[in-house]
């Protein structure tokens, strides 16, 4: 008997959902199979790479990060040089000195910051913006910052349960810019969140889910697992308050944890800081790119080089 | 292909017709219940030897479990019943090699060795470190002084060759570790698989693509072999990568025996030497499927995410990770720091110690059994109690900590007055809520 390929009838396609303007746009989602099982249906876009810039300096960068920035003085310079990173599809700002018990950066400044970058970019990447992760700032921060960019079709993540109406409101309705569900590992909160800000008159079309992300060894299992779920319910369950496609900004959990930060000098067996904060960057990234996730957020150049070459030999 | 219930029916013999002594009302219930796994058909005290086998057969996983000898220990490969972790649950973590090639130098494989076996540490209770040294000689070359070397290294062994004379020999100077025998291809598999037989051992099967490893497959089961491990070694990541999923869908979703057995993946074939891609491929091929990974060298850049995210992929669903319980120092806490308390749910600990670790505050945190959940699941259970906390407190940590300074989740700050009670000694505190709080609080519990 002559091997049989399975032959599974491809699902309910996920949204394809375009970042940016103009011939450097970016498309996520739109497949209807499984991470690049291109042997079951043809894939309509590759697995998407953002790199995060921070809108102060990193701290404690390792030389690779360091290098990159260096002699950059402000973030619109920083994402310039971010952007130009080869494997980069999208630039990720992120105001994290918007944090109320941090520098609490007010949000015209933030916006100003946001507009210097965009225009700096001049296209040549799309942007994404992500808050502090205080839920009330954000809200403030995003509202100014869509506003000043208008037209630039740039994603804001995230909409929480908390403030999810502020942000839908004003960056998804007022202002026409893409928004981003967070919901932590939790698959109903996920849906609730889509159903509700579409409620509000926000175009499916216009969410992309971050559906809660970790680093690899920390209950990555709930991240893997979640995703899982989500693109089984949307498409084999053809579940279309679950078809938005997935971005998952992970750079900022891989590089907290203690594989990634502790010295040499604490841990002498382990090697260099920077390879290990590399590799755990990779690995994460590619076990949330396994699962379903479209987009990664990543902070390291070897990271993003050794991500797009898997991806790019997969596609 | 599966036997239905009513499949199974017709073949039970009707002479004693609802006897009830497989502990069923009636045959018929008792076969449907074979049918999804949840009875044995050796329940049934009549089916006749041959029948029984061919139930056996179709009922038992659609993947075979196999047994790998690990130096002195035992592990198994396989045996994977669902796609996803969440419908139920995966059961063999995939297993790691490091390669020794024999094309090197002595000194040059000697330092490999050297190095590969210094990542060895523990995780959460679990022993971290390439399970399988793997050797490889396409020609044979060398071989056998370098198998000899590879099993004294007390862990599994894998021996690559195409070269018969060459595994003979190398398979026969190590028989004592039961390497898998990793070469059988589409010309030289009689000889390769009455090795294998021989010495008891599993066998390596080695094809281009999917179409020549299934006929590869149904010859060697022809000869009587079902020992078999898929090596994929392509040389060509999405050629692997289509390889691997197909042959675990085959089998799973098809219900195909052809391909239900575990796979080797050579990943080192495919890293071009880049560790970088070692690392995405590795992580690829543990999320999707692999058995085996065949690594150009394992060291702590490599190890450390590596083994995390294996640790968490193969857990099941239903059971936690859990903690050991006991005191942890932080930031080289000694006897008359603060003691900040919580449950030994693994990612309570890994989130709550990262961040005390962050605060730079000497401490000690108390890991107390609270069954593995979080810390309000626990509490809510009534395992993460008062009591619980105080009898821990009392039993093994006074005598070892004088200082009486007792910082709790802020989740259970309800326990706060009972455990004054219990333990009058102590000045016990409410932590906050969330453990991103913690630095700030761990500062400014000692005043820094």
């Amino acid at each position: 008997m002559p091997f049989k390929k399975p032959a599974p009838k491809p699902g309910a396609a996920i949204n394809e959902v375009v970042l940016g303007t103009g011939e450097n746009a970016v498309k996520l989602g739109g497949e209807s199979v499984l991470p690049f099982y291109g042997f079951d249906a043809e894939i309509a876009n590759t697995t998407k790479i953002g790199i995060e810039v921070a809108d102060v300096e990193f701290e404690d960068a390792v030389p690779g990060i360091a290098v990159l920035y260096a002699g950059a003085t402000n973030a619109a310079e920083r994402v310039v040089r971010a952007a130009g990173v080869p494997g980069v599809d999208f630039v990720c700002l992120r105001f994290e000195s918007a944090d109320p018990s941090g520098a609490d950066t007010s949000a015209e400044d933030c916006a100003a910051v946001a507009k210097s970058a965009f225009d700096a970019l001049a296209g040549a990447k799309p942007l994404v913006i992500l808050g502090s992760k205080n839920n009330e700032k954000d809200a403030q921060i995003f509202d100014k910052i869509a506003a000043a960019l208008q037209g630039g079709n740039v994603l804001f993540v995230s909409a929480k349960e908390e403030n999810y109406k502020t942000v839908a409101a004003s960056a998804g309705l007022a202002y026409g810019q893409k928004i981003s569900p967070e919901s932590a590992v939790d698959i109903n909160l996920a849906k609730q969140l889509n159903v509700l800000i579409t409620q509000m008159g926000v175009d499916a079309k216009n969410l992309v889910m971050n559906v809660g992300s970790a680093a690899a060894g920390y209950g990555f299992e709930y991240v893997i697992s979640t995703i899982d779920r989500i693109k089984g319910a949307a498409m084999s369950q053809n579940d279309a308050t679950l078809s938005m496609p997935i971005f998952t900004p992970i750079s900022t959990e891989t590089w907290a944890v203690k594989e990634s930060t502790a010295s040499e000098a604490d841990m002498p067996d382990w090697g260099s800081v920077e390879d290990r904060g590399v590799s755990m960057e990779i690995q994460t990234a590619v076990a949330v790119i396994a699962s379903g996730s479209n987009a990664v957020m990543l902070r390291h150049p070897a990271s993003i080089a050794a991500v797009s070459k898997l991806v790019n030999a997969l596609a | 292909m599966a036997l239905k219930g009513l499949d199974i029916f017709k073949l039970i013999p009707k002479t004693h017709s609802n006897c009830k002594e497989c502990g069923f009302p009636t045959c018929m219930a008792f076969s449907m219940k074979v049918a999804q796994g949840g009875a044995e058909i050796t329940k049934c005290p009549y089916v006749e030897a041959d029948v029984l086998e061919k139930i056996a057969e179709s009922t038992a996983p659609p993947m075979k479990s196999l047994a790998v000898k690990l130096g002195a220990d035992e592990g198994k490969i396989g045996g994977e019943t669902v796609l996803f972790r969440h419908e139920k649950t995966f059961v063999s973590k995939t297993l790691y090699a490091f390669t020794l090639n024999a094309s090197d130098s002595d000194e040059a494989i000697d330092a490999a060795i050297k190095q590969n076996v210094s990542v060895d540490y523990t995780r959460i209770g679990e022993r971290m470190y390439a399970e399988f040294a793997h050797v490889s000689s396409p020609d044979g070359t060398n071989l056998t002084p370098l198998a000899v070397k590879a099993a004294a290294l007390g862990r599994g062994v894998i021996v690559s060759t195409r070269n018969y004379d060459a595994a003979k020999s190398a398979v026969a100077a190590i028989a004592d570790s039961k390497p898998i025998l990793n070469g059988a291809d589409k010309d030289n598999f009689e000889q390769f698989s009455a090795l294998a037989t021989e010495h008891g051992i599993l066998l390596g099967v080695n094809a281009p693509n999917l179409e020549e490893m299934y006929e590869l497959v149904e010859k060697l089961e022809k000869l009587g072999n079902k020992n078999l491990v898929l090596t994929v070694d392509t040389g060509n990541i999405k050629t692997a990568y289509e390889m691997v999923v197909q042959i675990r869908r085959t089998a799973l979703m098809g219900g195909d025996r052809v391909f239900g057995y575990p796979t080797i993946v050579n990943v080192a074939g495919l890293t071009g030497g880049d560790p970088a891609l070692q690392s995405a491929l590795a992580s690829l091929f543990t999320v999707k499927y692999g058995s085996i990974l065949l690594l150009d060298k394992m060291d702590y850049a490599t190890a450390l995410p590596l083994y995390g995210l294996r640790q968490n992929l193969f857990t099941d669903p239903q059971k936690p990770m859990r903690q050991e319980v006991g005191i942890y120092p932080m930031n080289k806490g000694a006897e008359n720091d603060p003691c900040f308390v919580t449950v030994d749910f693994a990612l309570t600990y890994f989130v709550v110690s990262a961040e005390l670790e962050r605060s730079g505050v000497p401490l000690n945190l108390l890991i107390c059994d609270a069954g593995g959940y979080s810390v309000l699941t626990s509490w809510a259970a009534g395992k993460f109690s008062a009591s619980s906390i105080a009898k821990f407190v009392t039993e093994e940590v006074e005598s070892k900590i004088k200082s009486r300074t007792l910082v709790l989740p802020g989740k259970v700050a309800v326990l706060k007055g009972e455990l004054e009670a219990k333990l009058p000694d102590w000045k016990i505190l409410v932590g906050p809520n969330e453990a991103v709080a913690l630095v700030k609080y761990a500062r400014e519990l000692v005043g820094a």
